[in-house]
């Protein structure tokens, strides 16, 4: 089982940090002077909390493929268990990204859902991920379920791409950084800013890292006892 | 008199619309120090997240000793 990275950090040192660096993205990003802007006003300050989660995601499915693909190459059923423990990990955040999205969407956009494209292509994003869940759910055998669900996950970040980095900004979009809208860059400008943006990320990585360490933990527990019966 | 009284109000008039033409920001709130209550009680609720976080973790430590 050692021999599984994710597993050698059951140490507690970054599990520490990670709390100390939401709390004080809680402390700062409250506190802290932030650029004034029209419209959206003390909203800019949701900026700490709401793209972390998508940052979460983004490197949760990152690691749900390097071990999909790890899966493929060795067919060891303990790199499936990371896989899709990560997926799942990964599917939590988009969720809570999406709400915060809509939340702050709602009293600055004006509406929850405006059909902006970032929005349409995350919630296609969301959609190939819980499909994801579902097709595991209805394979029984595990090495069929493994197989089949690897393939489909290389398939699914493969769609990641296109899905975040390039559609929305092909056309004009509500989101910073996109069409005709201010860059992110301009945010990243206030250097206030990148002082609590960073670490707010940072934090938020680690602390899903965390959690899905603890599914994929409870996946092996599982999966021994299982095989044992 | 009556020219202080109108020199004062229209300075008095042009003190709030200065003020009101800049962007509408929590400033109030962040000097009063009421800014801090909601701090402190989303410091609260992660430090409850963070320690259910642990008490999990434990909790699975043991069941791997346990195997």
């Amino acid at each position: 089982m050692q021999k599984f990275s994710i597993l050698r950090m059951r140490k507690w040192w970054w599990k520490i940090a990670s709390a100390v660096l939401v709390v004080y993205t809680i402390v700062a990003g409250f506190l802290m002077p932030v650029p004034r802007l029209d419209i959206l006003n003390e909203t800019i300050r949701n900026l700490y909390f709401h793209v972390p989660m998508w940052f979460t995601m983004l490197v949760l499915f990152t690691g749900a493929f390097v071990y999909s693909i790890k899966y493929l190459r060795t067919g060891d059923l303990m790199s499936d268990i990371c896989a899709s423990q990560l997926t799942y990990t990964g599917i939590l955040f988009s969720v809570l990204g999406m709400l915060t999205g809509m939340e702050w969407g709602q009293y600055t956009w004006g509406a929850a859902w405006s059909n902006d494209p970032k929005q349409l292509c995350t919630a296609i994003l969301m959609l190939i991920y819980f499909a994801y869940s579902i097709l595991r759910s209805g394979l029984r055998d595990d090495e069929k379920r493994a197989k089949i669900s690897a393939v489909y996950n290389v398939f699914a970040f493969a769609m990641v791409v296109p899905l975040i980095f390039v559609l929305p900004r092909m056309v004009d979009s509500l989101h910073p950084g996109n069409g005709g809208n201010p860059a992110f860059a301009k945010y990243d400008l206030d250097s206030g800013m990148r002082m609590v943006f960073w670490p707010a990320n940072a934090g938020w990585i680690l602390l899903g890292v965390w959690i899905a360490t603890l599914n994929i933990r409870l996946g092996f527990i599982r999966y021994k006892r299982e095989s044992v019966l | 008199m009556t020219k202080t009284a109108l020199t004062t109000f229209f300075i008095l008039l042009m003190a709030v619309s200065a003020v009101q033409a800049q962007t509408e920001m929590a400033d109030t709130m962040r000097a009063n120090g009421k800014i801090y209550v909601v701090v402190v009680v989303l410091a609260t609720i992660f430090a409850g997240i963070f320690a259910y976080l642990v008490y999990i973790d434990r909790k699975i430590s043991k069941l791997e000793k346990e195997q």
